[in-house]
């Protein structure tokens, strides 16, 4: 019988990769132009309800905008902004912490002074404040969040390095004249990636609430580009007279955090020894 | 009290480093704050005033020193948007989000460590399941969206409850500690203590949701952890009663790790509000942050968010402070 963890695993990135095939062809899946309004056809409900029609499945906003279309346009931006934040604070976070467990002394002094600055904000007031002062813009965005999530990895992998580095396979390169950055790159750093994963899966969920959240906020991406935050925010107005405006966007982010975080749970299942134990 | 000395002291370069990122903010920011703030019919005359005005022709460090001796005396300037001192609007707001993370933080508790405890202590069965699995969805659910929901179903289809505010128009509370509750309680005003926790509700269980999930699946693996050790055995043996086993000994050492990611969410709780108190137009500090940023008024935002560091650094110390008092075995 197929174990729970390897459902979790199969369910979630059943989900993720059908919203990045979703993200990837979205001109090809949108059924109309996510920018183009129909005036005449503005709040029409999803095409099972009452006045609905059956060329918007999913109904129309208050320009006219086709909501299926939007929301299939919506993902790019989440999950390009979710995986470029993974990647850049995973390596930023990654290299510092391996660099201040491996070396230690003035660099762990360094990087671990530097991350306690930043784990003494909350994340999101990190990602708020630095949108609030860069102002709008996708670049912006993956910068703000990236330095709000970088310090999650560098804890981890600096801790990881640190116990890694006693090892006696780390010795042994040694011995055979490994030079300290090749035995740090080839040895000590691939050792890390099983805690890294799970914190990346976890870490891409969270950043994906949050980048719907400083949306909503009016403070992500500029308002012209289609997102699942910015579609909630505008729909907010409407929600006695179209919820469809709110459920739909809504759900999307449900369903995609709820994948990445059943992938992540599965992952840190495999990986994780003492929650095999607990089982 | 060492203790506190001793991590005090500690926190300084910290709180230096804090400040000096929010400082820097403001001057990495692309553009000249003042031209963005007086809009494009501002003559050069007028930036140029204001620039002085806001002491921002001086030298960065004389700036970063005066910012400095400033917070620390508390004097942080007039709002530009509300034209008050920030340091009132601040006193005014603070006592809002303090209610509202605290009630968030009661909603979670309840719901969250009974449910935790009770799916270890019954591990693996369909309620576990059930129990974790609500947990998942609420870890994914985005807490914006519960809000609008509950507001569209309990304040739009059933009228149920009120869907913005703090308390019903008209109704007065003498303000003594600025926390509806608490003063309408001890001024024994029922009616604006009912509308409060009225007002209150669909907030706190819109904030309050994520960190229930996040304490369920805490409380239960700490439980699962600590049902595992041989003094657990030990009380068993003994032939103490399963109520007491769970009560006495496994749920106060499980309240460990409990109480610490409560702590840690706290912090969360308090930048959380700034999206629940939008999505309510709750008049906390959460909603004047965006109001601040809205408008451009970057002093205040800046004040405000060295107030959300610095709290949620005196928390986390806090935090810390209790353990030795739940576990005395700990020693800092």
């Amino acid at each position: 019988m197929l174990s729970l963890r390897y459902l979790k695993i199969y369910v979630g990135g059943a989900i993720l990769a059908l919203l990045v095939v979703c993200g990837i062809a979205a001109p090809l899946l949108a059924p109309r132009d996510p920018q183009a309004q129909t005036l005449e056809d503005r709040l029409r409900p999803p095409r099972w309800a009452e006045n609905g029609l059956p060329a918007y499945l999913l109904g129309t906003d208050n320009l006219g905008r086709d909501m299926l279309s939007r929301i299939i346009f919506g993902s790019r931006i989440s999950l390009m902004v979710g995986a470029a934040t993974v990647l850049f604070a995973g390596l930023v976070g990654c290299t510092l912490g391996a660099v201040a467990g491996y070396f230690g002394s003035t660099a762990d002094e360094i990087v671990s002074k530097i991350s306690e600055i930043f784990l003494a904000f909350p994340f999101l007031l990190i990602a708020i404040a630095m949108m609030a002062f860069l102002g709008q813009g996708v670049g912006n965005l993956i910068f703000a969040l990236m330095l709000s999530r970088w310090v999650q990895y560098c804890r981890v992998v600096r801790g990881e390095v640190l116990s890694l580095k006693e090892r006696d396979f780390v010795s042994a390169a040694k011995a055979l004249g490994g030079r300290d950055g090749y035995v740090l790159l080839r040895h000590v750093v691939p050792n890390t990636f099983a805690s890294v994963t799970v914190i990346a899966t976890f870490g891409m969920a969270i950043v994906i609430i949050t980048e719907a959240s400083l949306s909503f906020l009016g403070l992500g991406v500029p308002a012209h580009i289609p997102t699942w935050g910015s579609m909630l925010s505008e729909g907010r107005s409407y929600i006695n007279r179209a919820p469809w405006l709110t459920i739909f966007p809504g759900l999307a982010i449900f369903i995609t955090v709820f994948g990445i975080n059943l992938l992540g749970d599965g992952l840190r299942d495999i990986f994780d020894p003492k929650l095999r134990r607990q089982r | 009290m060492r203790t506190l000395i001793r991590r005090v002291v500690g926190a300084v370069p910290v709180l230096l480093g804090i400040s000096f990122l929010i400082f820097m903010l403001m001057h990495i920011a692309p553009g000249d704050p003042v031209s963005l703030l007086l809009g494009d019919d501002a003559t050069p005359a007028d930036i140029e005033r204001t620039r002085r005005e806001w002491g921002l022709d001086r030298p960065l460090a004389v700036q970063y020193w005066d910012f400095l001796t400033r917070a620390v005396t508390g004097d942080f300037g007039r709002s530009l948007k509300f034209n008050e001192p920030v340091i009132k609007l601040i006193g005014e707001r603070l006592p809002a989000t303090l209610e509202l993370a605290f009630a968030s933080l009661v909603v979670a508790i309840f719901l969250a460590v009974p449910l935790g405890v009770y799916s270890a202590v019954k591990h693996n069965s369909l309620l576990d399941h059930a129990g974790m699995s609500v947990a998942l969805i609420g870890v994914s659910l985005p807490n914006f969206w519960l809000g609008i929901l509950l507001i569209y179903y309990f304040g739009g289809q059933l009228n149920l409850l009120p869907v913005a505010g703090r308390i019903e128009y008209g109704i007065e509370v003498k303000r003594i500690t600025g926390l509806y509750l608490f003063d309408s309680l001890i001024t024994g005003n029922l009616e604006a203590f009912g509308s409060t926790v009225k007002h209150l509700l669909m907030p706190a269980i819109t904030l309050g949701s994520a960190l229930a999930a996040i304490v369920t699946r805490i409380s239960r693996s700490s439980v699962l952890e600590v049902m595992r050790q041989d003094y657990v055995t030990t009380a068993r043996a003994k032939g103490l009663s399963e109520k007491a086993v769970i009560w006495r000994h496994i749920l106060r050492n499980a309240l460990i790790t409990i109480v610490t990611i409560l702590g840690l969410q706290l912090g969360a709780l308090l930048s959380g509000s700034v999206v629940t108190e939008t999505v309510f137009s709750y008049p906390g500090i959460g909603d004047l942050l965006i109001q601040s940023i809205s408008a451009r008024d970057y002093k205040l935002t800046q004040v405000l968010i060295l107030m959300f560091a610095v709290t949620y650094f005196v928390v986390n110390l806090l935090v810390d402070l209790l353990y030795t008092w739940i576990d005395p075995r700990i020693k800092f």
